[in-house]
């Protein structure tokens, strides 16, 4: 019965984000950029090889100009979201598991556990991240399982807490009481029974940490703090800043580059928006409201009441 | 009013544990790297230090033959005295000189930024939630969702370029200019604004979709409330409904993400600040890392958590003032 309700909600969820016009433009620039990190790097001249007039603009040859190094700046833009979208996506998934961990735990249990762990989880919210991912970068060997540990341990916090409240919400259902009284055990009562409740804020989770995880990313790199000699999107703002980008007013240098990161960005905040707006009761009633009310009418502060479908 | 002070000296005992916290981490960081911190530093500047230099290295450390509570207790008694050690990139000035500057340019942009995206954020979702549906709620939240969708320094280079090189309207760096001398008159305050304004604005355009949408969301969740419906019923005027009965209610939420944000909106000044070879502490932090000056490094990590708790600790007093619930 149980798994067929979850399969159910699963389905429509599925049917509400293929019909979101917001998902579905997000998830398309998102997966035609995982698809261009992929296959494009087979087409593309070699990001590192020296090919022509350094900083010299964008001509039929070099679609999008070249490095002040002399490099085909579009290889190096293609090459760059491989690594880049790699690190972001398994640190955004590294993130969610580590926050619905303690998060969930310290909404289980509650008690003195809770106060323990929330305090932690506080600690690292208000500590200012890019400090202390400079700090940790700095003194560990350069590379990309350097960053991912960096951006993991500055961003697990905020997840954790976001999944907590919710544990804290479903924690007092009555399949919780259920589970607890049928005897089965607490870890696989949070990871079998609760966790696949909030599929869909895990999901969306997983999506803020990915942004989160790319953006700062990019930001460590730029400062000169990841691998230099690899080709990520990071690396290559580090470079045009380096070879006097501005000053030279080789515009080409980072601009394709920029674009790329707030594309992908762009693309995950819309999916997030999609997904908020399938599942959140009070949109979905706010949809519903502004299909029956004449145009123009959904204003004045009315806000129409949540249907509660359980 | 006890009330309010037990609320205010909590948050003051959170604060310090946080704070104690990230010494701690400071502290321990370079010890638990692979190696010994002492053989990874001299090894990296072998040749390149003065023999003082070394020792002014060694003394910021704490890296001495002493047991490792020995050099915790030594490390924290240095902090609380204010030394946090010798540069080496400025050697031989003190970390804490560097930083003090520094620190005020940083506290004067960043906090300019962050008041002025916060209101008119909070602002603009006030206006969206109330007038759903309206113009001004479908296009400008996808729309500010794609600017905040950019890194904030990539933001900076682009207005750097355009409005600093290609159409000069703005300065390309520093803080203020040469032919004016810091200090409190009236030619040095406007130079220094008008330094800013290029850096202000990029910060103010990437975070401001945030607030707005944060505040939205909070609104609408209020307006459902039955004291909204009742004030409607009753006939009051729309304003006054949706500024004193919705708003100030739905801004307790944001608020308490202000606190949360401050951490994070530093990080991208922090790197803005680069962009326009701005004099703070983002700017020291590029220098450091340049240069790998690791006691510089962890001033500036020192000085900036301390003044993002500090600032978390206003909008606690803030709050105080907004919700009556943490005062009874």
């Amino acid at each position: 019965m149980s798994t067929r309700l979850n399969d159910s909600i699963l389905i429509r969820w599925l049917r509400g984000i293929l019909t979101n016009k917001k998902a579905l433009a997000g998830s398309f620039l998102v997966l035609s950029f995982i698809f261009i990190a992929f296959v494009g790097p087979f087409f593309t001249y070699d990001p590192n090889a020296f090919l022509d007039t350094p900083l010299s603009p964008p001509t039929f040859t070099h679609w999008f100009g070249t490095t002040g190094q002399g490099q085909d700046v579009l290889a190096q833009t293609i090459s760059g979201a491989r690594q880049t979208l790699l690190i972001g996506f398994c640190t955004g998934f590294f993130v969610v598991v580590i926050g619905a961990l303690i998060g969930g735990i310290s909404g289980y249990y509650g008690g003195r556990v809770d106060d323990i762990l929330s305090m932690v989880i506080n600690v690292f919210l208000v500590m200012p991240g890019l400090p202390l991912m400079v700090i940790l970068a700095s003194w560990l060997p350069p590379g990309p399982l350097t960053l991912m540990g960096v951006l993991v341990l500055t961003g697990w916090a905020w997840n954790a807490r976001v999944i907590r409240s919710q544990m804290m919400a479903l924690r007092g259902r009555d399949f919780v009481s259920a589970a607890i009284v049928s005897g089965e055990r607490n870890i696989r009562i949070i990871v079998i029974e609760i966790m696949p409740r909030m599929l869909s804020l895990l999901a969306s989770s997983f999506i803020g940490a990915s942004i989160y995880a790319i953006s700062a990313q990019v930001g460590l790199e730029f400062l000169g703090l990841g691998d230099v000699s690899t080709v990520t999107w990071g690396t290559n703002l580090y470079w045009a800043s380096n070879d006097l980008a501005l000053l030279t007013g080789s515009w080409w240098t980072f601009v394709p580059t920029g674009l790329s990161i707030a594309f992908v960005s762009f693309g995950l905040t819309m999916i997030n928006f999609g997904i908020d707006e399938v599942t959140n009761p009070r949109l979905i009633s706010e949809r519903n409201w502004r299909k029956l009310l004449p145009k123009g009418k959904m204003n004045d502060g009315i806000t129409p009441v949540v249907i509660n479908h359980d | 009013m006890s009330k309010s002070i037990n609320y205010l000296l909590r948050r003051l005992g959170f604060y310090a544990i946080a704070a104690w916290a990230a010494l701690t981490l400071n502290f321990f960081i370079p010890r638990m790297m692979p190696g010994d911190p002492a053989a990874i530093i001299f090894a990296r500047f072998r040749g390149k230090l003065k023999p003082e230099a070394m020792n002014a290295l060694r003394e910021t450390f704490g890296l001495t033959d002493e047991p490792l509570l020995g050099q915790y207790f030594t490390y924290l008694k240095n902090l609380l005295t204010g030394n946090l050690g010798i540069s080496i990139a400025y050697f031989p000035q003190p970390v804490t000189d560097i930083i003090s500057t520094a620190l005020l340019w940083t506290i004067f942009l960043a906090g300019i930024s962050l008041i002025i995206s916060f209101s008119i954020g909070t602002l603009l979702g006030t206006l969206a939630a109330w007038k759903r549906g309206s113009k001004l709620d479908s296009i400008l939240p996808p729309a500010l969702a794609f600017f905040g969708a950019f890194p904030y320094f990539w933001l900076a280079m682009v207005a750097l370029f355009v409005f600093g090189f290609g159409l000069g309207w703005f300065p390309l760096r520093h803080a203020y200019g040469e032919h004016v001398t810091p200090g409190l008159n009236f030619p040095f305050i406007i130079d220094a604004i008008y330094h800013a304004i290029l850096p202000a604005s990029t910060m103010i355009l990437v975070s401001l979709g945030g607030w707005m949408l944060s505040m939205r969301n909070t609104m609408i969740t209020t307006l459902g409330a039955d004291y909204i419906t009742f004030a409607h019923a009753k006939g009051l005027p729309s304003r006054m409904i949706m500024l004193k009965f919705a708003a100030r209610n739905a801004i307790l939420p944001n608020f308490t993400g202000f606190g949360m944000a401050i951490g994070f909106v530093l990080s991208g000044a922090l790197l803005t600040e680069i962009i326009f070879s701005y004099p703070g502490q983002g700017y020291l932090l590029l220098e450091a890392v340049r240069a790998q000056d690791f006691p510089l490094m962890q001033g500036l990590f020192m000085t900036i958590t301390l003044a993002v708790l500090g600032a978390n600790w206003l909008v606690d007093i803030a709050i105080l003032f907004l919700d009556p619930r943490t005062r009874r």
